[in-house]
């Protein structure tokens, strides 16, 4: 048995393995297949200031080795997730993280002001994907200077450690990369999801409600693992990486593309219990290739 | 209800004619309990161009015989691929997924099941758990042509059976809301499965009578457990999960403006 533990920051986690935002609901709904408290953390659902109802259906469409989702951060609010949601998560004995989404830099940092008063919550990640409504609707992560903004309004309102989720609708993913690790914040993960599309050609309509939304799953992997090798380069804080991992062998690239822990979204859907099998097959794959920790292999690369 | 990741195995395969087949399933351990209405996310190989699971309606559980049955329509590469499987093949389900239809508290309620093509699959279960219940369905059944009317020969097992089609080579022509047995005779309760329109016109049906009604709905899913919040409908309580909070809704809760 190898060492598994890894650092993000001050967040100490059991192993790499976590699971996306949106992907794995609040952990409940995974518990008859996992045992929560053997994952390295997980990241519940996207949640805003105040309760969002989402897109219209359909939200989703099948892609060759993806998905496509519109689903559009419907969620109850913080309030409820602290009052409802956080009570039944509180005796758990993993890393529960909440992912933040909002429409202003201000809307962010209260959310995240909030969640910082929960114990058991000890991290938080930004999802700043989500369009900037006072900038015209543009997402304030495909610019430097709006990533800039979210990270420096949420980092003086939140003390613990602050992981903030890259959008790969960019030109330049590392200089927005810079910019967060620049405002402060603790971590970068990466990536969310790709914008795509899907026509019905009988129809001659969108498949999806708002026509576009977001790719994910094993064909997104090599954009993904390109980007986390890029930005792990370059930023000296440590990078979550995430997109298309269906098992131990593609969490494993991604470590070797230099993240320091991993999460997985998509696959959760296909097999509800694969984050077990994916720490195995990391451990296993330790030993077989005489490996005592796991941080041995992280950006470890032969050149 | 706790839910399971089973491989089962496939123990009999049945075609009922070009297009659907009946897939029997069992377990070396007992399966656990299912309710009518419930559904499986299905793991299908062997196909690349399905990548998530498949939602499949439960058609039949024989206890005795420790059997899960599945009906499948072979419209696309997913439900094709699980047509062609055979006996002694595995198949990895998710399972019992969602809530299942209402049942009656008092016996001797008279229930009409109402279902088009393949949505008779979970009124099969439902007719006989409401029978051994001691309440008394009937089915009417409605399909294309008399060649897609599927297990009839259990369905009259259990209830009386009317039946539609739209060409007319069997029951009465047309579509089920015009059959002759709406209008002579009385229910207590409604249960549909099948294309929306038809549910839509079997609630307005409900609504206008004031018979209590549930319809057992199909949106596309990904995760089938309440994670993804892909499958959502619109009802009393905004956008919810047809799969953790349905498939099955009374149609009271359900935004359908046709009906009003
Ligand atoms: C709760 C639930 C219970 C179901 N029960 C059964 C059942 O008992 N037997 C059965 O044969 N089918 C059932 N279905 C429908 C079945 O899941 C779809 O037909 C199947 O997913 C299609 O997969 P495919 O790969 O064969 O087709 P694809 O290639 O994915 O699609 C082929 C065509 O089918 C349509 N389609 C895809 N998914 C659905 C869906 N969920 N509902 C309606 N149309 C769809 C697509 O739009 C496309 O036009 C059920 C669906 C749900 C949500
Ligand atoms: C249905 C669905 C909902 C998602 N919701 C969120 C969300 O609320 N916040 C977020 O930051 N990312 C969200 N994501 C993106 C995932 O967390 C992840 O970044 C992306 O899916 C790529 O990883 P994967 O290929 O392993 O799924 C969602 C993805 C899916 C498929
Ligand atoms: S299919 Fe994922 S929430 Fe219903």
């Amino acid at each position: 048995m190898a060492r598994l533990e890894v650092n993000i920051g001050d967040l100490r986690l059991k192993n790499p393995v976590m699971t996306a935002s949106g992907t794995f609901g609040y952990g409940i709904e995974f518990a008859d297949f996992v045992d929560l408290n053997s994952l390295g953390g997980f990241i519940v659902k996207g949640t805003t200031l105040h309760p969002r109802e989402g897109n219209d259906y359909p939200r989703m469409v099948e892609t060759a080795s993806g998905m496509l989702n519109c689903v559009g951060l419907q969620n109850k609010g913080v309030d409820h997730f602290c009052d409802v949601i956080y009570p039944q998560l509180q005796h758990l004995d993993t890393n529960v993280i909440v992912n933040v989404s909002g429409s202003t830099p201000e809307d962010y940092a209260e959310c995240a002001a909030r969640l910082a008063q929960l114990d058991k919550v000890p991290a938080i990640e930004l999802n700043i994907s989500c369009p900037n409504v006072k900038d015209g609707g543009m997402a304030f992560g495909v610019t430097t200077t709006d990533a800039a903004s979210v990270v420096k309004a949420v980092r003086k309102a939140y003390p613990k450690t602050l992981i903030v989720k890259l959008s790969p609708n960019v030109t330049d993913i590392v200089s927005i990369a810079k910019a967060v690790a620049d405002e402060g914040a603790d971590s970068v993960s990466l990536i969310n999801t790709l914008m795509g599309m899907a026509i019905d050609i009988e129809r001659r309509r969108p498949k999806l409600s708002i026509s576009t939304g977001g790719l994910s799953g094993p064909a997104v992997k090599p954009v993904a693992l390109r980007m986390v090798w890029q930005v792990a380069r370059a930023v000296d804080i440590p990078v979550v990486g995430l997109g298309g991992i269906m098992d131990a062998s593609d969490a494993i690239e991604f470590l070797m593309a230099g993240a320091t822990a991993i999460e997985v979204g998509t696959a959760n859907f296909i097999d509800p219990a694969v984050t077990t099998k994916i720490i195995n097959g990391i451990d296993q794959w330790l030993d077989a290739h005489g490996c005592k920790d796991v941080t041995e292999i992280v950006g470890a690369l032969r050149s | 209800m706790k839910k399971y990741l089973l491989d089962l195995t496939v123990c009999g395969v049945e075609r009922l004619n070009g297009t659907h087949v009946v897939l029997r399933l069992t377990s070396q351990q007992q399966l656990p309990p299912m309710q009518p209405g419930q559904f499986v996310e299905v793991k299908v190989e062997h196909s690349p161009a399905t990548f998530l699971r498949r939602p499949i309606s439960i058609n039949r559980v024989d206890m005795a015989n420790n059997e899960l049955w599945l009906l499948v329509h072979a419209i696309g590469d997913g439900t094709r691929a699980m047509a062609a499987l055979k006996r002694g093949d595995t198949l990895n389900c998710l399972l019992p997924l969602g809530n299942g239809f209402t049942l009656p508290q008092k016996a001797g309620e008279r229930c009409l099941l109402i279902g088009g093509g393949v949505g008779t699959a979970p009124l099969l279960y439902y007719g006989e758990v409401l029978r051994e219940n001691g309440c008394e369905p009937s089915f009417l059944l409605g399909a294309r042509t008399a060649a897609d009317l599927l297990q009839l020969e259990l369905f009259e097992r259990i209830g009386a059976t009317y039946l539609t089609t739209e060409d007319g080579s069997r029951g009465e022509q047309g579509f089920v809301t015009a059959h002759s047995v709406l209008r002579q005779e009385t229910f207590d309760r409604i249960a549909t499965c099948g294309p929306k329109p038809m549910m839509m016109a079997v609630a307005k049906y409900a609504q206008d009578k004031g018979i209590e009604c549930e319809a057992s709905l199909e949106n596309l899913m990904a995760c089938g457990l309440g994670a993804c919040l892909c499958c959502v409908e619109k009802t009393d309580k905004g956008n919810v999960c047809v799969c953790s909070e349905g498939p099955v809704f009374n149609i009271k809760r359900l935004k359908w403006q046709d009906l009003k």
